[in-house]
């Protein structure tokens, strides 16, 4: 085929683009993704049952504050990765703060909690099962993610994939704060983290397959 | 003039080009796509010195790919950095491809190539339109044949086809899409 005559049968008919595809794509996404991970939860935990109270402690929104920051900073990242020549800029610091801001808590937590205390406030009573069920909650906001960003061009496909982990992972840990009772900064520190990073290492492993355009 | 103004005066023009083609006006983006070909050529033969058979076929992709994800564009964004970007994507995809495939059936040989023609020079790439359309499922085709080669509105080629109008649009979508694929031999 010549060149020219792509050129042509490109440019012909009806060539006009809408506005805002890209905040269209991604709205639609992340509102079925976070809406059928609400439901798991609720259908499958279930809301904390002293939600009533629990949202007058500041520590309920600190950690809610703490998951749905880092999925602001990854969404930024996520759009950025999904453009062509866009840079990253600050979204890689947006991601870190939350996270230093946490681990900061943690540490004064435990240093001014008694010896006895400690374990307890970096375990709670479902460190075993926290990661897990936050992976478990971002699989339908992952999957959501990926098809919004195949739409798109990233040209980063690693890092793109983590980018969808993590937005997922952080969304998920959004939902999953509503039905769990542990308020401890070591746990949200420690856990929470790690149920936000098992399907960003996820997106990274697959995102040169899943993300190729 | 120097290289800077030379460079900024690319950008304009190749901007107005793509915004002007983005609100619909067939003549500027046609305009815009050929002098786009002729850097990507450019581009892709100064880093595919030791495959130019490659060449028009990766241009041939590229300018599908930057035809089909368009939308991707952010007018704030220098569009140069833009197309950089996903040329250079687009290299380093043939690059894998090609090292996957090597390793399983070719001999590490060098071919000694003479005969470059000029960057502005649309050459053939390997493979027919004709044919490379016939290779696609009819509800990709159609929509192809009827909007971009003989140039009916999709309102025409939906009540012609008996396809829905969004149906038109998918298939002219996923159409390009199979066919830079194809261009690019990956099926």
């Amino acid at each position: 085929m010549k060149t020219d005559d792509l050129v042509t049968l490109l440019a012909t008919g009806d060539i006009a683009i809408q506005a805002h595809t890209t905040a269209k794509r991604f709205s639609l996404a992340l509102g079925l993704g976070v809406g059928v991970a609400f439901l798991m939860m609720l259908g499958l935990l279930g809301l904390r049952p002293d939600f009533p109270e629990a949202i007058k402690f500041p520590m309920f929104w600190v950690k809610l504050g703490y998951a749905a920051s880092l999925a602001a900073a990854a969404l930024l990242a996520l759009v950025r990765l999904s453009h062509p020549g866009s840079r990253l800029k600050n979204a890689p610091l947006g991601m870190a703060l939350p996270i230093l801001l946490m681990w900061l808590l943690a540490l004064y937590t435990l240093v001014d909690a008694d010896s006895a205390q400690r374990q307890e406030l970096l375990f709670g009573a479902t460190w075993g099962n926290c990661p897990l069920l936050i992976t478990m909650l971002s699989a339908p906001i992952f999957l959501a993610t990926l098809w919004a960003v195949r739409g798109l061009a990233p040209t980063h496909l690693t890092q793109a994939g983590a980018a969808v982990g993590l937005l997922s992972g952080a969304l998920g840990a959004v939902v999953y704060s509503l039905h769990c009772p542990e308020m401890g900064a070591p746990f949200i520190g420690t856990w929470y983290l790690l149920g936000m990073l098992i399907p960003t290492l996820i997106g990274a492993a697959l995102g040169r397959t899943l993300l190729r355009w | 003039m120097t290289n800077t103004s030379r460079l900024d005066e690319i950008e304009n023009r190749l901007r107005a080009g793509l915004l002007r083609g983005l609100a619909g006006d067939s003549v500027a983006y046609r305009a815009f796509l050929k002098e786009l070909s002729t850097h990507l050529r450019s581009y892709f033969r100064k880093r595919l010195a030791s495959l130019p058979d490659e060449v028009e076929d990766l241009v041939q992709e590229s300018l599908i790919a930057m035809h089909n994800q368009r939308h991707t564009y952010d007018a704030k964004q220098p569009l140069t950095a833009w197309i950089h970007a996903i040329a250079k994507y687009k290299l380093v995809d043939l690059m894998r491809r090609r090292a996957r495939h090597d390793l399983l059936h070719e001999p590490l040989d060098d071919e000694m190539e003479f005969a470059v023609p000029s960057d502005d020079e649309a050459s053939d790439a390997r493979r027919d339109v004709a044919e490379l359309l016939g290779q696609l499922p009819e509800r990709q085709r159609l929509p192809i044949v009827h909007t971009k080669l003989e140039g009916l509105s999709v309102a025409e080629t939906a009540k012609l086809t008996g396809m829905s109008e969004s149906a038109v649009k998918v298939g002219v979508h996923r159409g390009l899409k199979a066919l830079a694929a194809l261009i690019g031999g990956k099926k």
